[in-house]
C-alpha cells in the first residue's frame, strides 16, 4: 500500500482498511502508540469464502500479526510528513498567528480604535476597497475580450499578444510602477498634457487603479484562454445557426460555460489587487490620508513604530486573504465535482 | 427550397478544401455528400450553412443569393457530428433555444417543444441534461433542436458517425421516415456508403475538393463515371491491360469496349465487382482466369470467396449467392476458373472528373 494512503489514514477517523488481493482479504488496522506516535500496522488475512465450500467464518480468520513492510520505511514517511508540516507551520502558520497576536496585544478596544479611530487608516481601507474592485472589473472585461479573441480567432501577432499578456508577471512590480511614473508623471510623456486637462494620474487615485490593473492583468485572461479552447466553438456555432445574435450568444451560451473559470480568475485577481505594494508605492507618492492603500498604510504605521496599529491593519488584510482563500477552496471543490 | 452552388472555392492557407465546386440540390430532396476524409464534404456543408465563407463562388437558396448572408439569417437547421448540445441547459431548453432567441411567447414555445419531444420520442426527458443522455438520445435532441425553428433546410454533418451500429441503423430509418413526412430539403455528409445509399435520393461523390459524380444511388453504383467512384463504392477487382480495336484485353479476359475502335493499343484498366464474377470448375472459354482459393467466408447474405491468381500474386474477391456457393461446395486450396459477367473499363490517361 503506498505511503500516502497510510499517511491519510493516520489522521482519518477510520482506523482500519480492507484490501482485497488475489483471493485473500487483508484487514489492516493501525494503532498509533500514544506517546511515541509510532505506527504499527496489524494485518489479518481472511480467505475469501467460496460459495461452493461454505465454512464457518471464524475458522477462516487468522490471528493478528505485524504487517510486512511494503514500500517506504516508516521513519522516512514520518520524517517527510513532519518536514512538510514544519515548513508550513514555521513559514506560514506561525507568522499569520503572530500578526493576530501582535494586533490584539494591546487589547480589543485599542485594536478597534486603531482600525476605525484613525482617520488615515479609515481612508486607506476605503481606498483599497474601491481601487481593488475597480481594477478587478477592468481586468474582467479586458480578460473576457482578450481570451475570446485569442481562443477563437487566428490573426497575425496572436502568439506575440499571448506572450505579452504574461509580462506583468515577469516584471517586478516596482518597475511597473516606475513605468507609469515615466509615462504619466510631470517629467513624463503624457503628464503635462493630462495636467492641462485637469487630470492627475500619478500621486492620485487614477494612478493607483492603473498600477493595480497592470499588475493583476494576466489572472483572468490566463484562466479563460485554456477554458475557451477546451470548450470549443461548436456550441457557439450551433447557437449562431439557430439565430442567436452576438449578445444572446455571449449571455446564453458562452458565459454559463466559462462561469466557474471566470469566478476563479476574479478571486485570484482580487486577492492580488488588495495586497499589491510595490507598484502602488511608486505611483502613489505615499501621501497619508490621500493615496495610501492598506498595504502602504501598514508600512507607514510600522515606520512610525506604531506596532499595534500596523498589525491591526495587517490582520484586516489577512482576514480578507483568508476569506478569499476559503472561497477559492470551495470553488475548487465545485469544479472537481 | 432548392440549393444552387456555383463555382465554390475554399482554401485553408495552403490546403485547398474545395476547388470550383458546382451542385444543384432539388427542393425537398435528401442528398448525401459522400467521400473519404479530406474530400471537402464537411467544408461544403458549412459553406451552405454560412458557418464558413467561400473564397469564391456563390450560394443561392431558390432564387435568393445568400452568399454574403450571416449564418443566423439563413434559416438553416444544422446538426453537428458531436451534437453540440448546450451542456448547461436541459433538453427542453436546448430544443427551445432557437425559439427563445426569437422572443417567441412562452406558451407557444412550450407547445412546440413538447410537440418535438414527442416526434423524437423523448417525451419524459425534457428535464434531463445532455450529460445524462445516451448518444442516440443526444442526437435526437440535436435534430429536434434544429427542427424547432422550422428551417428551410436541414444540414447534417455525419449525424450518426459517433453511434454504435444498431442505433445508427434505427436513426437512419427514422431520418428517412421523417424526411418523407416533412419534405424539408436536407443535405447530409457521410463517409459510409451504406448510409448514403439507404437514406439519400441523390448521392454526390466527392474527392479531394471536387465532385466526382452526382446521381441516384443506383446510378452511381451501377454506372460509375470514374475509377475513384467505382473503387470507393464497394469492393472492386482491378485488372490492367490494353484496349485495341473495340476490345479490352485485361488479364486473361477479353471484353467488348466500343468506345475505342482504333488499332493503336492504349493502356486500360478494368474494374469488376465481386458479384459480377462467376466461378466455374471447368473453363467455359479460353479467356478465363485460373486461381487457387485461399478463403471462403460464408458470413452474411453472400458468400465471399478469395482467390489468388495463378502466375501472379493478384488477389481476387468473388461474391457468390448462397445457393450457388452451396452447389459448388468450394474448398480451400482448390483450383477454379473465374469469368466476368460484366466489367467497367477506364483508360488512365483520360480525365473523368466533372
Amino acid at each position: 500500500m503506498p505511503a500516502s494512503t497510510l499517511a491519510r489514514r493516520v489522521d482519518a477517523s477510520a482506523s482500519s482498511a480492507v484490501l482485497r488481493d488475489r483471493g485473500e482479504t487483508s484487514v489492516l488496522a493501525m494503532r498509533p502508540h500514544p506517546l511515541t506516535l509510532q505506527l504499527t500496522v496489524f494485518e489479518r488475512k481472511e480467505k475469501r469464502v467460496d460459495s461452493a465450500h461454505p465454512v464457518h467464518a471464524d475458522k477462516q480468520q487468522q490471528p493478528w500479526r505485524p504487517a510486512p513492510v511494503r514500500d517506504d520505511p516508516l521513519w522516512l514517511r514520518v520524517a517527510l510528513i513532519g518536514a512538510a508540516f514544519a515548513t508550513v507551520g514555521g513559514l506560514i502558520l506561525v507568522p499569520v498567528i503572530y500578526v493576530f497576536v501582535q494586533a490584539l496585544q494591546a487589547g480589543l478596544t485599542t485594536y478597534w480604535q486603531n482600525l476605525w479611530g484613525d482617520e488615515d487608516t479609515r481612508h486607506a481601507i476605503w481606498l483599497t476597497m474601491s481601487v481593488a474592485p475597480l481594477s478587478v472589473l477592468c481586468n474582467t472585461l479586458f480578460g473576457i475580450a482578450a481570451a475570446w479573441t485569442i481562443a477563437r480567432f487566428r490573426f497575425p501577432g496572436r502568439a506575440v499578444l499571448t506572450t505579452l499578456l504574461d509580462v506583468p508577471f515577469a516584471v517586478s512590480s516596482v518597475v511597473a510602477g516606475l513605468m507609469f511614473v515615466l509615462l504619466f508623471g510631470m517629467q513624463g510623456y503624457l503628464g503635462p498634457m493630462l495636467r492641462a486637462w485637469g487630470i492627475q494620474v500619478i500621486f492620485a487615485w487614477p494612478g493607483l487603479v492603473l498600477a493595480t490593473t497592470f499588475v493583476t492583468l494576466p489572472f483572468v485572461v490566463r484562466e479563460l484562454i485554456p477554458l475557451l479552447q477546451a470548450i470549443g466553438s461548436e456550441e457557439e456555432l450551433a447557437a449562431v445557426s439557430l439565430g442567436a445574435n452576438p449578445w444572446q450568444l455571449f449571455w446564453r451560451v458562452t458565459l454559463p460555460n466559462i462561469k466557474w473559470g471566470l469566478i476563479y480568475g476574479i478571486i485570484q485577481c482580487q486577492a492580488r489587487a488588495i495586497g499589491e505594494f510595490g507598484a502602488v508605492y511608486v505611483v502613489s507618492g505615499h501621501i497619508a490620508g490621500q493615496t495610501d492603500t492598506m498595504p502602504l498604510r501598514v508600512e507607514k504605521l510600522f515606520q512610525e513604530y506604531n506596532n499595534p496599529g500596523s498589525f491591526a491593519v495587517a490582520s484586516l488584510l489577512t482576514i480578507m486573504a483568508l476569506v478569499m482563500l476559503i472561497a477559492k477552496l470551495c470553488l475548487e471543490r465545485i469544479l472537481a465535482a | 427550397m432548392s440549393i444552387r452552388i456555383r463555382q465554390v472555392t475554399k482554401r485553408f492557407s495552403d490546403f485547398v478544401a474545395l476547388e470550383d465546386v458546382s451542385l444543384d440540390v432539388p427542393s425537398g430532396s435528401l442528398t448525401a455528400l459522400l467521400g473519404p476524409s479530406g474530400s471537402g464534404k464537411t467544408t461544403l456543408l458549412r459553406i451552405i450553412a454560412g458557418l464558413e465563407h467561400a473564397d469564391r463562388g456563390s450560394i443561392h437558396y431558390a432564387d435568393e443569393d445568400v452568399t454574403q448572408r450571416a449564418a443566423r439569417d439563413r434559416g438553416v437547421g444544422f446538426v453537428f457530428q458531436h451534437y453540440a448540445l448546450f451542456r448547461h441547459m436541459t433538453v427542453f431548453e436546448n430544443i427551445a433555444f432557437g425559439l427563445r432567441v426569437r422572443r417567441i411567447p412562452k406558451s407557444e414555445v412550450r407547445d412546440r417543444v413538447n410537440e418535438l419531444l414527442s416526434l423524437v420520442r423523448l417525451d419524459n426527458l425534457g428535464h434531463r441534461y445532455p450529460a445524462e443522455l445516451s448518444g442516440g438520445q443526444r442526437q435526437r435532441v440535436a435534430l429536434a433542436r434544429a427542427l424547432a425553428v422550422k428551417p428551410r433546410m436541414l444540414l447534417l454533418d455525419e449525424p450518426f458517425g459517433a453511434l454504435d451500429a444498431k442505433v445508427r441503423q434505427e436513426l437512419r430509418t427514422w431520418l428517412r421516415r421523417l424526411h418523407e413526412e416533412m419534405h424539408v430539403t436536407s443535405v447530409f455528409v457521410t463517409h459510409d456508403q451504406e448510409e448514403a445509399f439507404e437514406v439519400a435520393d441523390q448521392v454526390v461523390v466527392m474527392r479531394q475538393g471536387q465532385i466526382e459524380q452526382v446521381g441516384t444511388p443506383q446510378a452511381v453504383f451501377e454506372h460509375p463515371a470514374t475509377p475513384f467512384v467505382m473503387d470507393f463504392l464497394g469492393n472492386v477487382n482491378v485488372f490492367h491491360g490494353r484496349v485495341q480495336e473495340g476490345h479490352a484485353h485485361v488479364g486473361p479476359f477479353q471484353i467488348a469496349f466500343h468506345d475505342y475502335p482504333h488499332a493503336e493499343p492504349r493502356a486500360a484498366t478494368a474494374y469488376v465487382r465481386p458479384h459480377e464474377l462467376e466461378i466455374e470448375r471447368s473453363p467455359s472459354s479460353s479467356a478465363a482466369l485460373r486461381g487457387r482459393i485461399v478463403q471462403v467466408n460464408p458470413a452474411g447474405a453472400v458468400v465471399k470467396v478469395r482467390l489468388v491468381e495463378d502466375g501472379s500474386q493478384n488477389e481476387i474477391t468473388v461474391d457468390l449467392v448462397r445457393d450457388r456457393a452451396h452447389d459448388l461446395s468450394l474448398q480451400i486450396g482448390e483450383t477454379v476458373y473465374v469469368r466476368p459477367r460484366a466489367a467497367r473499363v477506364f483508360m488512365p490517361e483520360v480525365d473523368y472528373a466533372i
